[in-house]
């Protein structure tokens, strides 16, 4: 065993010799087979860390989503639609959403608006006040007596709470940020009448939670429907839950054909959208990873159609002074093993360090695309055993098995044929 | 010094990086927990729908709110000129075998998804 073990690192010192002697060009080789793994494992990694953390976030979506949609466009639903879907059997609550878009047009960015559920009057019909009948006092924000004041304080530890009432906002970090804004200043909206709405920061969501919440402004009911001029009998949208989780898409079924005019979305819909959204072979991933991989078949193309004539040469003089085919073959596989190996793992090192140190900086500018406001996150390395060794199979094995094949063919002709080839 | 002591020694500690940053991952994932049981039920709370991913367009903003069967989102003709519409695949049915059947997921932070 340690005559092998000896026999084997006598090979590897003279791969390795062999390696320094053509400097250049196995630096260069490195250097790009390092980058294809990189690439492939910052993908891999990416992609599967985002779609992870979507599916572990988003399972508290709703359970279905009931939107009303009118000429092929998602459409207000008139309240009365509420107590239709209430009455359907299986139908636990139904909640209205009020929510919907605002474009700063001085900063160019898109904000999500969103009145939290359960604190919409309209969706308390035993509520004896209407929506706009809340006063709206700002500064008198008291104890945290509303349900939205005590939810967002447990959930987000910087905020001074009790502070959504009318007149006064939560936003998201993204939004702070871009809008240099604090706690207690004010932003002002320009209201669908063309008036301005002055409405103050009451807190800011924490930064942790900015890959859901970053370009969120929670607001109260009052202000919402001021703000776009909509009307006290319609709502954006309303989420069901059902009593049976097994009946969920029996329910769907139900509520789009009592009501024809409806869209059911159910969270099962919603977790497969994130599940095949960041699918490494979709979109604009398949660019890179096609160009990766057809550098990579280029590169293994041009070591499988033969070697150089001095490495035929060099093959020639081992056999002419006494190596065996076998051990000219173990040369070359240490030789190929040594260069797959250290791009490797130096590949898998780098595209870490990049996904999870670096926010995948190489990535940022796809991903954020035209948005002006783009979330500030740090991604859960969720990083398995398994990706690893598909990543190895996908890049180490096609190199060795190039490497392999020439060297074999050299390595059984006749030395003087190998080395008059090589001339 | 042997040229292979010299390989071998960086490699070993090529793969005791990786090993660290392998436990440095499973380390960070378990103190993650509660910060993504926090997203979740503020995901919940709220009742939002979508990642914060990509704002410039509101049907790349709700990915999953999206009215898919609208062809041209914004008007007659309007192809998909975001940048991000190139990382979104097709709904499944148009994709043919583009986006892989979806899978199931062991970890639960809240409750288990519901079952068709």
């Amino acid at each position: 065993m340690g005559t092998w073990l000896e026999k084997q690192r006598n090979l590897m010192d003279f791969a390795l010799s062999s390696l320094v002697r053509r400097k250049l060009k196995n630096l260069g080789l490195l250097a790009l087979y390092t980058l294809i793994v990189f690439l492939l494992a910052s993908v891999m990694f990416f992609t599967h860390a985002l779609r992870r953390e979507a599916l572990l976030v988003l399972e508290g979506a709703p359970e279905i989503t009931v939107q009303r949609v009118v000429a092929g466009r998602h459409d207000l639903m008139p309240t009365p639609y509420v107590a239709m879907i209430e009455d359907i059997r299986g139908v636990a609550s139904v909640q209205t959403r009020l929510w919907g878009y605002y474009y700063d047009g001085v900063v160019g960015a898109n904000y999500t608006l969103l009145v939290p559920p359960g604190t919409s009057p309209t969706a308390r019909r035993d509520d004896p006040h209407g929506p706009g009948e809340t006063p709206a006092v700002e500064g008198e924000a008291g104890p945290p007596t509303s349900p939205v004041g005590s939810l967002v304080g447990s959930l987000v530890a910087d905020l001074d709470l009790g502070a959504l009432a009318p007149g006064t906002i939560v936003i998201g970090a993204g939004v702070a940020r871009m809008q240099h804004r604090q706690t207690g200043d004010t932003m002002a909206f320009r209201a669908s009448d063309g008036s301005l709405l002055p409405l103050r920061v009451g807190a800011v969501f924490s930064s942790a939670s900015e890959l859901v919440s970053s370009d969120l402004i929670v607001l109260t009911e009052p202000d919402f429907r001021r703000l776009f001029g909509i009307a006290r009998d319609y709502v954006t949208d309303v989420t069901v839950s059902v009593r049976n989780p097994r009946e969920v898409a029996m329910v769907a079924g139900k509520i789009s054909r009592q009501l024809p005019d409806t869209r059911p979305i159910v969270r099962d819909e919603i977790l497969r959208t994130y599940d095949s959204v960041f699918n490494w072979r979709s979109g604009i991933l398949v660019v890179i990873l096609s160009a990766a991989v057809l550098a990579f078949v280029i590169f293994a193309w041009d070591k499988a159609s033969g070697l150089s004539a001095a490495e035929r040469r060099e093959i020639g003089i081992l056999k002419a002074i006494g190596w065996e085919t076998g051990e000219v073959i173990q040369m070359k596989f240490w030789e190929g093993a040594t260069v797959s190996l250290a791009a490797f793992f130096a590949g898998v090192i780098l595209a870490y360090v990049h996904v999870f140190f670096t926010s995948a900086a190489v990535f940022a500018p796809v991903l954020r695309g035209w948005s002006v406001l783009y979330p500030a996150f740090d991604l859960t390395p969720f990083v398995s055993v398994e990706q690893l060794i598909t990543l190895f199979f996908l890049t180490v094995v096609p190199y060795a098995v190039a490497t392999m094949v020439p060297a074999w063919r050299a390595a059984t002709i006749d030395p003087d044929a190998a080395m008059r080839q090589a001339e | 010094m042997r040229k292979s002591t010299i390989f071998l020694t960086s490699l070993a500690m090529e793969v005791g990086v990786l090993g660290l940053l392998l436990g440095r991952a499973a380390s960070v994932a378990t103190a993650e927990h509660t910060r993504l049981r926090h997203e979740a039920e503020l995901v919940a709370t709220l009742g939002l729908s979508d990642l914060c991913l990509f704002t410039e367009a509101r049907y790349t903003r709700h990915l999953s709110q999206a009215d898919l069967s609208t062809a041209f989102q914004d008007h007659p003709l309007s192809l998909d000129h975001f940048p991000s519409g190139s990382l979104v695949p097709p709904p499944a049915r148009q994709s043919g075998s583009l986006v892989p059947a979806p899978r199931r997921h062991s970890a639960s932070l809240v409750r288990p998804p519901a079952r068709r």
